[in-house]
């Protein structure tokens, strides 16, 4: 007997014996109904809860139960194994529940008015008792500040972590990652209220006759300034990980360094920088405070984003949600659901871009 | 077209760490030279001192001077690409472009360096993959990814990608030494027949490989641990591997050595 033999007898492996029992298939299911009937019996017993605490409890037995019974029969490495993997599935189900949920309400509250009129009209001459109306405006409004942030801020992001990887050296550098940290953690209400003082209030009076104005340009300044630190942050990520031998095997053809990082570096790590670029595009759709604030919202449709109030469909989303009439919690219903659609959509679009040319499988 | 190169009282440092010691050794045009000594001793260094690769790592620099045909590389108004466009180099393991075809990784070099004909394309990838004795096992798979050949395969087309440029030196950082015996002797055969054209300098930890391919061999050695490296000797390697004339070398050659 070695040290490794100290387990149940008859299942250790030995030298002499490498086989060992395994737990059978109806008795892992036996386990599981056992413990979702013991979990029941309890929490409607004693009247402590309804079903979601019956799932919960059930899991809890289940991986007790099923760790003790595969310990009699399998052996403690076996059982401890089995019990880990049960944990992580557990784990996995467990993160993916409420994202499903999320997707499943969205979709059968949105459904109501998902129709023609909702994509087709605004809400300009809809009062409460009117059960038209729709998010034209508010799409225009998203898809014109987000844009016009993206265009901002992603050629500034991926510049900026450019020179941080490839160049960067010594005090300065180490300064802009600690402000581009700190920029991180910028609510979106600061930055709102910073482009609100600044452009809002200080710029944009210029250009209309010495009155501050609204707009959709304003909005995109905020988002853009919300997006600039996820895109610098996750863009020097994925340059870090391009291997330097790819850089020094360019420098070792003679070509230069900014070519090098143009048709070497960037192409290795653009599916990744598009990844960061998309969280970046996700979360800015989806604010509502910055755009509340410097772009006001709208019932109208507005094409130009430097002129006057623009909707966002977050925004819209907002404002339905607490309005009085019958007809809003509908139309916030279907927008939600729009605004998650189109984040979507634009995300597999830019993945399916970014794939790595015609090269990968 | 191959150089004549001429490094005297070369010393590398990593920041205040001296890697290297006054390294002196001509290197002449079209032969095949040798690096060989224990992991550490500063052979790598060397050879990437050849090519200003040194200066790429941060806080890495360079004192003495390093000629190829008279040009100090190492003169302040020297452009470190145009010197890096006539001494080519291959690394240690092989690097071929992760987002390139085979095609596009033969002649990358010139292609990001603004050729744009492609039937000048077309034919230096031909010329330096047959060169690299590549061409009949990838010439239906141009278009697949580089880095979906085997080990060996990737080594070649590296070099292929190294001599597409036409460069007058090619330097080696262990080419060999992630790859079979096949795959090695292949490479071997393909230095000689690139001697004709280029001068070569490799680093290698295999002696019989240094003894089959060079024509000069330089050792080099460290004392301890955290002492620069030093050049013992440097000598035919005919001379070296039978006749050395320091004890040290001996000790390396024979296995005996620390």
């Amino acid at each position: 007997m070695s040290l490794l033999d100290r387990e149940v007898p008859g299942v250790v492996m030995t030298p002499d014996n490498i086989r060992s029992r395994t737990l059978p298939v109806a008795v892992n299911l036996a386990i599981a109904a056992g413990a979702f009937a013991v979990a029941a019996a309890v929490v409607f017993g004693l009247a402590i809860g309804n079903w979601v605490l019956v799932v919960v409890l059930g899991a809890a037995f289940y991986l007790v139960g099923l760790n003790v019974v595969a310990g009699r029969i399998e052996g403690r490495r076996a059982a401890r194994d089995r019990a880990m993997k049960s944990l992580i599935y557990a784990a996995c189900v467990l993160a993916i529940l409420p994202l499903a949920s999320v997707v499943w309400t969205l979709v059968s509250k949105g459904i109501g008015r998902l129709d023609a009129d909702f994509f087709n009209t605004s809400m300009n001459n809809i009062g409460a008792r009117d059960p038209e109306g729709g998010a034209y405006h508010a799409i225009i409004g998203t898809l014109e500040q987000v844009g016009i942030a993206t265009l901002m801020s992603v050629p500034l992001g991926v510049l900026g972590a450019i020179y941080l990887v490839e160049y960067g050296r010594g005090k300065f550098a180490t300064t802009v990652r600690f402000f581009v940290d700190v920029m991180t953690g910028i609510p979106s209400i600061v930055a709102g209220l910073f482009i609100l003082s600044f452009w809002v209030l200080i710029v944009s009076p210029w250009f209309n006759n010495g009155q501050p104005r609204f707009s959709g340009f304003a909005a995109a300044l905020a988002l853009a300034v919300l997006m600039l630190p996820t895109i610098v942050r996750s863009t020097e990520e994925m340059l870090r990980l391009v291997p330097g031998p790819l850089r020094e095997g360019a420098y070792a053809l003679g070509v230069p360094q900014w070519k090098t990082i143009l048709s070497v570096v960037l192409p290795t790590a653009l599916p990744g920088i598009v990844t960061g670029i998309m969280l970046a595009v996700a979360r800015a759709a989806g604010e509502t405070a910055p755009v509340l604030l410097v772009a006001g919202g709208a019932a109208a449709i507005n094409f130009d984003p430097f002129g006057g109030n623009q909707q966002s469909l977050s925004l819209f989303v907002y404002q339905q949600a607490g309005d009085a009439s019958r007809y809003a919690p509908d139309r916030a219903w279907t927008a939600a659901l729009t605004l998650v659609a189109l984040v979507l959509i634009l995300t597999v679009a830019a993945k399916l871009l970014a794939r790595r040319n015609k090269l990968s499988r | 077209m191959a150089k004549r190169i001429e490094a005297s009282n070369v010393s590398s440092y990593y920041g205040s760490f001296k890697a290297i010691d006054s390294v002196s050794m001509t290197v002449e045009p079209k032969t095949i030279t040798a690096l060989i000594g224990p992991s550490g001793c500063g052979k790598s260094t060397f050879l990437r001192s050849v090519n200003r690769m040194h200066e790429v790592l941060p806080g890495a620099r360079i004192e003495g001077s390093l000629t190829i045909d008279d040009q100090n590389i190492y003169d302040p108004d020297v452009d470190v690409t145009a010197v890096r466009r006539m001494i080519g180099m291959v690394f240690q393991r092989p690097n071929p472009f992760p987002t390139m075809s085979i095609y596009e990784n033969a002649v990358a070099g010139l292609k990001l360096n603004g050729v744009k004909k492609k039937a000048i394309l077309d034919e230096a990838a031909e010329k330096s993959l047959r060169s690299a004795n590549l061409w009949d096992e990838v010439k239906d798979r141009l278009d697949r990814p580089g880095a979906g050949l085997s080990g060996g395969q990737q080594q070649r087309l590296c070099i292929a990608r190294t001599i597409a440029v036409e460069p007058q030196v090619v330097l080696m950082d262990e080419p060999c030494s992630a790859l079979d015996p096949i795959s090695t002797l292949a490479i071997e055969d393909l230095m000689f027949k690139l001697k004709d054209r280029f001068t070569i300098i490799i680093v290698t930890h295999n002696m019989q490989q240094a003894a089959r391919v060079s024509d000069k061999t330089g050792f080099f050695s460290i004392d301890k641990t955290g002492d620069p490296g030093r050049l013992i000797e440097y000598d035919d390697t005919q001379k070296i591997f039978s006749n050395p004339a320091q004890k040290k070398t001996e000790d390396y050659i024979t296995g005996r050595f620390g």
